[in-house]
């Protein structure tokens, strides 16, 4: 029997995947899909790690009321990966800390 | 629908799942001019979330109970667009509502930018803001893999993935066993389904059920699956630990009494690669309460909106439908909108509309007492589990502001420890605080009234704004 899955299970025929770039490393990603999505597509589940303890952390709520999944997008600290769409050639880092290391001085 | 700056509306309706699409399709249908928002792109909510077009979805009804419903309600409201009565704005974050002398003016946010404040001004305001879900810390539950179950079920129906191939469920109430049907019908094992309760207390009130035979119907549909793919829910148990390191590889489940401790030597291992969680819903109800709403501590202890039999509020002028005012589901949700959008126009309702409301609010009472949690969840934390998430406090700091700073009440144990300070605003953390700040053995901890009863949270923003944005004028929209 084929493995079932939740793209054959509601008969979604998406275009082809395009791709965003993790740590520098292209990640495919279908279109309507959210970063956070693309990534546990993936098999990615972790793209932060915390200020204190330096532990990784990805999605908890899924809805943007968490804001575990933060990550640095094009540039942009503290972006909610749930929320935020995967566009061809977004450009996600993982963050460590606050994300702003870079721009300490 | 063009909105000139100083265009005055009927009506905005702060948030588009079942309640809020509800209510302004109807309001519409009685002759009001209105404007519905949402953060999210698409209408729907939690409830009715689904792909987005992009991933070309033919069959989206697979994952909803009463996908007709939510198309029949989408078409009338691309009606009333056409005809120029209403226009839904998606991707708007509501941050604020202002009372003004001529109704209100709500304040949204709509990107990062100091150009994307947009402010909306109308007579009345509807809020139909819906919940988010209640979380009780265990040790582990910070790792990687450890989701939500509604942010399983969200992150399923939007974005068609999983977190993994073998997910257990856990926590309590209704959600759970949506939660689990659908994972395992879109291809994921469920090796456990790990609820804290009974279910003796549906049975304890059968006529209240027995009133809602589509709930039963769809109850039954989740059982269904459950079945075919064999999984059985463990009752009266918890997830009293994830292990992992960088992220999860199993749990530890245990039986509990029935204030929720977990029994000593019960403890058995489950290998999994995920874990949904949730203990019930909260009602999101901040940018009321910030107007000095009255409120009430549902069967639950969740606090909930107080609103009259037209579903007004106590601030002249704001409505509130759906899970604003109690946790309760989507046909609730609908049918309170329908109500407020008569009462709001005046108009009067059918006696079977407010009879179907009073049917499923006393269905979700039922639900509410069955799935309140017990004061004996505190017992399976340890000193170095986290309880706040974002600030990364554990619980020996909290349990050392309450036991040796005498913190008597969860704002005091916030500033002391910063528990419930970080971006979520205690979104995650706040019921578990709540709990832990009562003490052991006093009485709010003993009725578990701690568990999201301790008054409304107070949030200044309904969500984060950027600075550029409050510090800029206020636009017009
Ligand atoms: C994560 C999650 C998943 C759920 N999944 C299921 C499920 O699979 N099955 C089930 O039976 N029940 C589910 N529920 C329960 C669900 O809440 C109800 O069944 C139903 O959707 C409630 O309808 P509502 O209209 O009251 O609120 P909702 O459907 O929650 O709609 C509220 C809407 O308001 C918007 N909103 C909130 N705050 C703001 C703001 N400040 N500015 C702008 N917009 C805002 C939200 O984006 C949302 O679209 C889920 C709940 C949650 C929290
Ligand atoms: S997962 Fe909670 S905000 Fe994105």
């Amino acid at each position: 029997m084929r493995r079932r899955t939740p793209a054959g299970l509601v008969g979604a025929e998406p275009g082809p995947a395009h791709h965003i770039v993790f740590d520098g490393r292209a990640v495919p990603a279908l279109s309507g899909q959210s970063i956070a999505a693309a990534l546990w597509a993936d098999g990615v589940l972790a793209w932060r790690t915390t200020r204190f303890g330096g532990r990784p952390r990805g999605v908890f709520c899924g809805i943007g009321a968490c804001f575990d999944c933060l990550a640095t997008v094009d540039g942009r600290a503290n972006q909610r990966t749930c929320l935020v769409p995967a566009e061809p050639g977004t450009v996600v880092t993982t963050q460590e800390g606050h994300g702003r290391a870079d721009l300490a001085v | 629908m063009p909105t000139s700056p100083y265009e005055f509306l009927d009506l905005v309706v702060i948030g588009a799942g079942p309640g809020g699409l509800a209510g302004a399709v109807t309001a519409a249908d009685l002759g009001k001019r209105c404007v519905l928002l949402d953060g999210g792109h698409s209408t729907g909510g939690q409830y009715y979330r689904h792909p987005a077009p992009g991933l070309g979805a033919a069959r989206p009804d697979r994952l909803h109970h009463g996908w007709s419903v939510y198309t029949g309600l989408a078409e009338r409201l691309a009606e009333h667009e056409r005809a120029g009565r209403v226009e839904f704005r998606g991707g708007h974050h509501v941050w604020a509502l202002e009372r003004t002398d001529e109704g209100f003016t709500v304040h949204a946010t709509r990107g990062p930018d100091a150009g994307d404040r947009v402010a909306v001004r109308a007579r009345a305001v509807l809020l139909a803001t819906g919940a988010y879900e209640r979380q009780l810390p265990f040790p582990g539950w910070t790792l990687p893999g450890v989701v939500t179950a509604g942010g399983a079920q969200a992150m399923l129906k939007s974005g068609l993935v999983l977190p993994g191939q073998r997910i257990v469920v856990a926590g309590s109430g209704p959600l759970l066993l949506a939660a689990a049907s659908s994972l395992v019908t879109a291809g994921a094992r469920v090796p456990a389904v790990v609820e804290a309760t009974g279910y003796l207390a549906y049975a304890r009130r059968p006529h209240v059920v027995a009133a809602v035979p589509a709930k039963l119907v769809e109850g039954a549909g989740h059982g269904t699956a459950l079945l075919r793919h064999r999984v059985r829910p463990r009752l009266r148990s918890a997830v009293v630990e994830a292990h992992g390191t960088d992220r999860v590889t199993g749990v530890t489940v245990a039986r509990l009494d029935a204030d929720w401790r977990p029994k000593p030597g019960t403890e058995r291992r489950i290998d999994c690669d995920a874990i949904a969680v949730g203990h019930g819903l909260l009602p999101q109800i901040d940018l009321a309460t910030e107007l000095g709403a009255d409120t009430l501590a549902g069967p639950d202890g969740a606090v909930a909106l107080a609103v009259d039999a037209g579903m007004r509020t106590s601030v002249p002028g704001l409505w509130s439908a759906g899970e604003t005012n109690g946790v309760g589901g989507a046909d609730l949700a609908i049918a309170e909108g329908e109500l407020a959008a008569h009462d709001l126009a005046g108009a009067e309702p059918k006696r079977s509309l407010r009879r179907r409301r009073a049917r499923l609010r006393a269905f979700a009472d039922l639900m509410a007492a069955a799935h309140r949690p017990g004061p004996g969840w505190t017992g399976w934390l340890r000193p170095d589990t986290d309880v706040c998430r974002c600030e990364e406090v554990p619980v020996a700091k909290v349990r050392e502001a309450v036991e040796e700073l005498g913190a008597g009440d969860p704002r005091t144990v916030k500033l002391l420890t910063r528990a419930g300070m970080g971006w979520c605003q205690g979104r995650m953390c706040g019921p578990a605080v709540a709990c832990l700040s009562a003490g052991s053995g006093s009485a709010a901890s003993e009725s578990g009234a701690g568990v999201g009863a301790a008054g409304p949270d107070r949030r200044p923003f309904g969500c984060p704004v950027p600075l550029s944005q409050l510090a800029a004028g206020e636009p017009d929209a």
